[in-house]
């Protein structure tokens, strides 16, 4: 145990949000530029899920917990392959990783995966910020010789918005994999991966489920060459109404009542294939503290959520769909947003936050067994 | 689904006094849960024998029994009151034990009276260690995770032996079976240490059981704060991680919110198990706290215990993050469920949700081991702290060197100069937990110590040790810089420097260090405490300071008055203090204020954002308050700072912030400091014509020793400038005196030390009275029960005086109005006089706030605080009387005939230490103050009053039974009439030789007993420790014998508290003893609200 990494601790850095607001700290992580939409996270742990969470493509995440880092980073904890967050903002960043499963910095990490980032901010200021104007592009520059505030601001402008954004592809797998049961196999289900996180397919195969995680541009044909008694669209980045292939793919689902089952973009995939419209949120839901609750037990759920848009659909009555009679499901009793849906006659639900956790509680994983008795009832 | 409808009126139970380990957060939590219960419209009755609590006020509850907390006096308040319902969870241990009791007797079913926030079962799971070893097992199959610590049960020594090897090893824990207190128990380290305890351990247990169990020492330690709701909606409201590693108790340890080191997949566990633990205890409604150990070698996690019912952690854990656990238990009580409570601080969101922190929080415990020198100081696992302080910072370093300096101690900073000693004592000293392991640990880094070594001596996680290297790199920077810069001070003020620390590192004033801060532009802003990370907007402003960018204080047009607190609660300035800054709050408030509070102790009222307009969690320094007062004066107009309200702490601040420009309001730093200087206060008395014992002041032995003859011995002597009598002592002769300077050399570096004589054998009294430059309102006079030369926090006391007439009352009326006069009091004053004679001295006065101000409030039904703090504002006393906040006309000294007697009982913290060798400490009482609380009893007679107070404080004074009486010579006379009544009244009287001589010549049938020094008889007749310890003995009257004799007494009044007996140590407390044990053997001690004694007081008055 040293104390290490004073690597980039004193290099000059620069936050500048397009609407000119600007904030000056340290460097962090990698140094250089990088650009995305400002988000921010109440996440008090799982910093290492975040950051490896593809929905976080293109976009740079503001901890709102001022100390991250402390328990460094190991190898089990990432939901996927790679750092995705295109930038990152902390406070006080660890100067010594301390836990048993701790393999090396995160400091390290993110210089290692090229991720940049500014520390020494006030984070407060900048989260209160974004929730009175909205989330919003930002720019993070660092180093020693950085540009003047009229460039800085010049591209941050020029960097794309997440509005239109269509970013499945970007992080989807390019070939299909199987995850396989763990224990005796029951089910088979096709996971259209959206920008699917690690534990997503975990839990289904906890439950005995094998899982044939399929790219993002998988048609109906290869979702249903893999022979499933259920099919799954993940979580993922973008605005959902730009993914008219996934809406396609799904209505097809939906046309041969396959139990269905989606998660965050895959509930706002199945609130467009119903009919419904999507909206961008003022500055989303980002954290593990989010109370919904399920409407058709009253019960209240402390949940993990990580969405910028929602599905517009009515609270207080049955909608009549193309595929029959469907309900909000779940609401989140902070703003009363569409949290989940589900179909009456047929089925397919879906929910807007994240059941399988990393990071988060695990109050929501009966949703997992929801689907499983789908799938059963199916069969029956 | 809203309230139940069935539910008309709640009994609420207090905690009682304030003793170690439970404190004033019980107020803090039973305040809420009142006024929530009373804003939905039910009939609150609530009973709590401390009247120093806000929860006791009677405008908090509907029926407020100053009672004492036992079975039997709640039966009777639930006999008279019939309440519905029964909500224990609020009053700590207390509360719910004597809820157990009233339903294990049947008594709850009697009169229909449903428990609610809990049940018998719930509470039994939660608390019997083996019923919670079995919940855990449950746990455990059903998730897969939690476990108890791993134990084996041994017979002989090869049992024991190969038990260490199924545990994997040393160090592991002996606890003999069936052995009193614990007895025989401890850590053995190796085989050689096994086999002695272990071999001790088996022979000591009846059964010849020890049972072995793994050692978590050193381990990580967390907690949880979870809320449930009847529709089993679970929350963790809160998760806590300990500094200081297993071994030491929670509430001695530093804690630090949120936890720091645990990756999101452990915490999930930790909920997970949190969750299902308050599920399989069955805790229905409201709120538990469960403690977890984690082994930082492989993250195997031990459930240690679970309390089912609101904590001290609680408390924290509400302040820490602005969720009201307490409140919001009261709510479920009544039937709502967590989604249906609205966040008190969004207003917009719902209670069903989990606090998320974007600040860290740092515990920091206050000891007063100075106060109990024989006490072993280190830490274990029986909680020996008597306060606390809480600070909030962006970032560890800054929340724990704010909460630090909160701490008002000398030696509480850390310290980056001079010589820090050597390395390997500094380690060696670390590795045992003590009061400022953390500042030996400092010391260490300094010595060069590694982090590597600091971890392996302490096992404080890595994390937090790198956390003080920062701290000490940042001082290294500070010292190393050239000038002093704006980068290297918002660097040292990120890190939570203050001015004083940085101007020591660089041998600079701190003023000097404050004013270059200021000229660069280096100043705090202030923060919301907003439960959500910013996520919502905050309607509550309940602030703390950090060295960022933005500051959320909003402008406002209300001039504002700011008021400062008491902070962490210590022997000598408690939650009195507290409750007169509450009420000045409430008072200025409704006279049009914008009350702004400071304060830093987490357990109080004060602090609750609910109690001022804005709360600033903040260390009561003056760089600290300073800032404050800048920001409050750039959001609007400020009328004034409060400072007599709060104790010691503010009071010592008046003068500098005055000094600094900043308006202080009522009595003036200049008076303050007149009653304070003994010299001017002299020429005051003199002035006034009032005679104060002989007195001397001085700053060396040579002086001392000239004053202390003149005076003649004995002499009281202390130093200036403290409060509970700190250091006070009384000295017989000069060699003690000799060795007193010695002692406290460190107590009068800088002030002089004072000399009076010691008048023994006086009746000392205590007056709180209100002064507004004009005319005097004598709050009230109170006749010490103890005579002169006991502090007077520790001596009962009865009010109205019991043996004072007219014309006392009079000359003390005009003494005090004199006084008052001559300091210049705007506001409260206390004095205190003894009565040695005829002849009135004065002993002392204060202007501000006393200890005794709650007690004086409750006894005569009149709101002084509130008063003072009106009065401060530059209201008069004849306007408080048009307006109705004092009476119209008399006041505290005159008294209608028929007026309820009030007695104040102390509450000692005796059980509470052990010397080094596990021997209780002495319950002497002296000048020193030592009680940590206190108790009132009220009753229309002295003798009952008397009675409950003592049931109150230590249990119901015995009726019948043994009574061992032995006394020192000059208490022999006035033993002998209280002696032949207790005789009367059937008690068998036990004495030792001497004592049985005097009550055998007066004709008083006396039983004499061998005394220990004696031994055991020839055919076996016990001392009478032996008696004492074998429960043979009901009541104990021991006068110490003056110096010499003083041990003769020990064994006997060490045996009398851990056995639970009633202790008499003055003859004057047992003449009123009598008194309360002839009211309850005539059997008629009745209860009475004080709302029903107020009526009555004001229709006297009225007449």
């Amino acid at each position: 145990m040293t104390t290490s990494t004073k690597g980039t601790a004193k290099i000059p850095a620069v936050l500048v949000l397009e609407d000119g607001r600007t904030f000056r700290g340290r460097a962090y992580g990698a140094v250089g530029e990088t650009f995305g939409e400002a988000v921010f996270s109440t996440g008090m742990t799982g910093y290492q899920e975040t950051l490896t969470d593809p929905s976080y493509h293109r976009q740079v995440v503001i901890m709102t917990a001022p100390h991250v880092g402390n328990t460094g980073v190991n190898d089990e904890d990432p939901e996927s392959a790679r750092i995705w967050v295109s930038g990152y903002v902390v406070r006080d960043p660890a100067r010594v990783p301390s836990n048993w499963r701790s393999r090396r910095s995160l400091d390290e990490e993110l210089r290692r995966q090229g991720v940049v980032g500014i520390s020494g901010i006030d984070t407060r200021a900048l989260t209160r910020h974004l929730r009175e104007r909205g989330a919003m592009r930002v720019g993070i520059f660092s180093g020693n010789a950085l540009p003047d505030a009229g460039t800085m601001l010049a591209e941050v402008r020029q960097a794309p918005e997440m509005k239109g954004a269509n970013l499945s592809a970007e992080v989807a797998t390019k070939e299909p994999y199987v995850v396989p049961a763990i224990g005796a196999k029951k089910f088979t289900v096709a996971a259209v991966d959206l920008g699917i996180k690690g534990m997503t397919p975990h839990r289904m195969a906890e439950r005995g489920i094998e899982v044939h995680v399929l790219p993002a541009t998988a048609t109906a044909e290869d979702v249903y060459a893999v022979n499933p008694d259920g099919v799954f669209f993940s979580n993922g980045p973008g605005d959902p109404a730009t993914a008219d292939h996934p809406v396609s793919v799904m209505r097809e689902v939906l046309s041969r009542k396959t139990p269905l089952f989606g998660i965050c973009f895959g509930n706002q995939i199945l609130g467009r294939a119903l009919g419904f419209g999507t909206y961008k949120l003022k500055y989303g839901h980002r954290g593990i503290n989010q109370p919904v609750q399920d409407r058709t037990t009253g019960k209240v759920e402390v949940t993990a959520h990580n969405h910028g848009f929602a599905v517009d659909a009515p609270l207080d009555k049955v909608s009549d769909t193309p595929f029959g009679r469907a309900e909000v499901s779940h609401v989140c009793l902070n703003d009363d947003v569409v949290e989940g849906l589900q179909l009456l006659d047929q089925p397919a639900f879906s929910v807007q936050y994240h059941p399988e956790a990393a990071a988060g509680p695990h109050d929501a994983a009966y949703l997992f067994d929801r689907f499983v008795s789908l799938m059963e009832g199916q069969r029956a | 689904m809203p309230k139940r409808t069935d539910i008309q009126s709640v009994l609420v139970i207090g905690s009682g006094p304030i003793v170690i380990g439970q404190a004033a957060e019980f107020d803090y939590s039973g305040t809420q849960a009142c006024r929530v219960l009373k804003s939905e419209g039910l009939r609150v009755v609530l009973v709590n024998s401390n009247p120093a609590t806000i929860m006791t006020d009677p405008e908090i509850a509907d029926a407020t029994y100053v009672e004492p907390i036992t079975p039997e006096f709640v039966e009777k308040i639930i006999a008279k009151e019939r309440p519905d319902a029964l909500l224990p969870t609020l009053g700590g241990q207390t509360a719910l034990n004597t809820a157990i009791s009233l339903h294990e007797a049947g008594t709850l079913d009697k009169y229909g009276v449903e428990l609610i926030g809990a049940n018998v079962e719930a509470i039994h799971k939660g608390e019997d260690r083996d019923l919670f070893k079995e919940v855990v097992e449950a746990v455990n199959a059903k998730i897969g995770h939690g476990e108890s610590a791993r134990s084996v049960i041994c017979h002989s020594m090869d049992d024991v032996l190969k038990g260490v090897d199924e545990l994997g090893g040393y160090p592991v824990v002996v606890r003999p079976s069936f052995t009193m207190g614990g007895a025989g128990s401890g850590f053995a380290h190796d085989e050689e240490e096994l086999r002695r305890i272990a071999g001790q351990g088996l022979t000591l247990s009846p059964t010849t059981e020890v049972l072995l169990e793994e050692s978590i020492l050193g381990w990580k330690e967390y907690e949880l704060e979870l809320m449930r709701d009847k529709h089993d909606n679970v929350v963790v409201v809160c998760s806590i991680e300990n500094f200081d590693p297993m071994g030491v108790h929670t509430g001695d340890s530093i804690t630090v919110a949120p936890a720091m080191t645990l990756t999101d997949r452990e915490y999930q566990i930790l909920r997970d198990i949190g969750i299902a633990v308050i599920r399989e205890v069955g805790v229905d409604t409201g709120g538990c706290n469960i403690q977890f150990a984690v082994n930082p070698e492989d993250g195997r996690v031990i459930v240690i215990e679970m309390n089912p019912r609101v904590s001290r952690s609680s408390a924290l854990a509400s302040k820490a993050t602005g969720f009201p656990i307490a409140k919001i238990a009261a709510r479920l009580a009544v039937g709502y469920t967590l989604d249906e409570i609205p966040n008190d601080i969004t207003e917009q969101t719902p209670a069903s949700f989990e606090p998320t922190l974007d600040y860290v929080v740092v515990k920091v415990p206050r000891f007063a081991f100075e106060k109990f020198p024989a006490a072993d100081a280190s830490l274990t696992t029986t909680m020996k702290s008597v306060g606390e302080a809480m600070a909030i910072g962006r970032n560890f370093t800054e929340a724990l060197q704010k909460a630090l300096r909160s701490l008002e101690k000398k030696g509480s900073q850390f310290a980056f100069t001079g010589e820090p000693g050597g390395k390997a004592e500094l380690l060696e000293l670390a590795q045992v937990p003590t009061d400022g392991r953390i500042n030996t640990v400092m010391q260490a880094i300094r010595a060069g110590a590694t982090p590597q070594e600091v971890f392996d001596a302490t096992k404080i996680d890595p994390w937090f040790v790198d956390q003080l290297f920062l701290v000490k790199e940042i001082a290294d920077e500070i010292a190393a810089v050239d000038k002093l810069g704006p980068d290297i001070l918002a660097d040292a003020k990120r890190h939570g420097f203050s001015d004083a620390q940085i101007a020591d590192i660089r041998g600079l004033r701190e003023d000097v260090v404050r004013e270059v801060r200021h000229a660069l532009g280096v100043r705090p802003v202030y923060k919301t405490v907003d439960t959500c990370a910013a996520e919502f907007a905050a309607r509550t402003p309940y602030f703390y300071s950090s060295y960022d960018e933005e500051t959320e204080v909003a402008p406002r047009e209300k001039p504002a008055v700011i008021i400062l607190g008491s902070g962490p609660n210590r022997i000598g300035q408690g939650i009195e203090f507290d409750y007169s800054c509450v009420h000045a709050s409430f008072a200025l408030s409704d006279a049009g204020y914008e009350t702004v509070m400071v304060n830093c102790n987490p357990e109080t009222v004060s602090t609750d954002y609910d109690t001022s307009d804005r709360l600033y969690f903040e260390p009561l320094t003056l760089e600290d308050v300073l800032e404050i007062v800048h920001a409050e004066t750039q959001a609007g107009p400020v009328a004034g700072v409060v400072v007599q309200l709060g104790g010691q702490t503010p009071l010592g601040l008046a003068q500098a912030l005055k000094d600094n420009g900043v308006p202080i309001v009522g009595t003036s730093p200049e008076a303050i400091d007149l009653a304070e200087e003994r010299g001017a206060f002299g020429r005051v008395l003199t002035e006034a014509g009032l005679p104060a014992p002989k007195y001397g002041t001085a700053f060396s032995f040579d002086e001392a020793k000239t004053i202390a003859a003149e005076i003649g011995y004995p002499v009281m002597v202390r130093p200036s400038y403290v409060l509970g009598g700190r250091g006070m002592e009384i000295v017989y002769d000069e060699p003690s005196l000799a060795g007193y300077l010695e002692r406290h050399a460190g107590l009068i570096d800088r002030h002089p030390v004072l000399i009076d004589r010691f008048l023994d054998d006086a009746i000392e009294i205590d007056v709180d009275a209100l002064y507004d430059g004009h005319e005097l309102y004598l709050g009230g006079v109170m006749e010490h029960i103890e005579e002169a030369g006991i502090h007077s926090g520790d001596s009962a006391c009865a009010l109205p005086p019991i043996t004072l007439g007219g014309f006392d009352i009079k000359r003390l009326r005009a003494s005090t109005e004199a006084i008052a006069k001559g300091v210049g009091v705007r506001g409260l004053i206390n004095i205190q006089f003894a009565m040695a004679g005829d002849i009135l001295y004065v002993l002392e006065a204060n202007p501000r706030a006393s200890r005794t101000v709650p007690f004086t409030s409750k006894a005569t039904a009149v709101p002084l605080a509130k008063a003072a703090a009106r009065i401060s504002l530059g209201a008069t006393i004849s306007e408080l009387r048009a307006e109705g906040m004092l009476p119209r006309t008399g006041d505290g000294g005159t008294l209608p005939l028929d007026a309820p007697i009030s007695v104040k009982e102390a509450v000692m913290p005796w059980s509470r230490f052990r010397d080094i060798h596990g021997r209780g400490v002495d319950t002497v009482l002296g000048p020193e103050m030592r009680s940590t609380g206190e108790v009132m009893g009220i009753d229309s007679v002295f003798g009952t009053a008397y009675a409950k107070s003592q049931s109150g404080a230590y249990g119901a004074l015995p009726t019948k039974g043994r009574a061992f009486v032995s006394v020192a010579n000059r208490d022999k006379r006035s033993m002998i009439f209280p002696a032949r009544e207790l005789v009367a009244h059937g008690f068998e009287l036990l004495a030792t030789s001497g004592t049985a001589e005097v009550l055998r010549r007066n004709g008083i049938k006396t039983t004499v007993v061998r005394k220990q020094s004696e031994g055991q008889g020839p055919n076996g007749e016990k001392t009478i420790v032996q008696l004492i310890h074998d429960g043979e003995v009901d009541l104990i009257v021991n006068t110490p014998y003056g110096t010499g004799g003083r041990l003769d007494g020990y064994d006997i009044r060490t045996a009398s508290v851990a056995r639970g007996i009633p202790c008499l140590t003055t003859v004057q407390a047992l003449a009123a003893a009598v008194q309360g044990i002839d009211a309850m053997s005539r059997g008629d001690v009745g209860v009475r609200s004080l709302q029903e004694h107020a009526r009555h007081l004001t229709a006297a008055r009225e007449e």
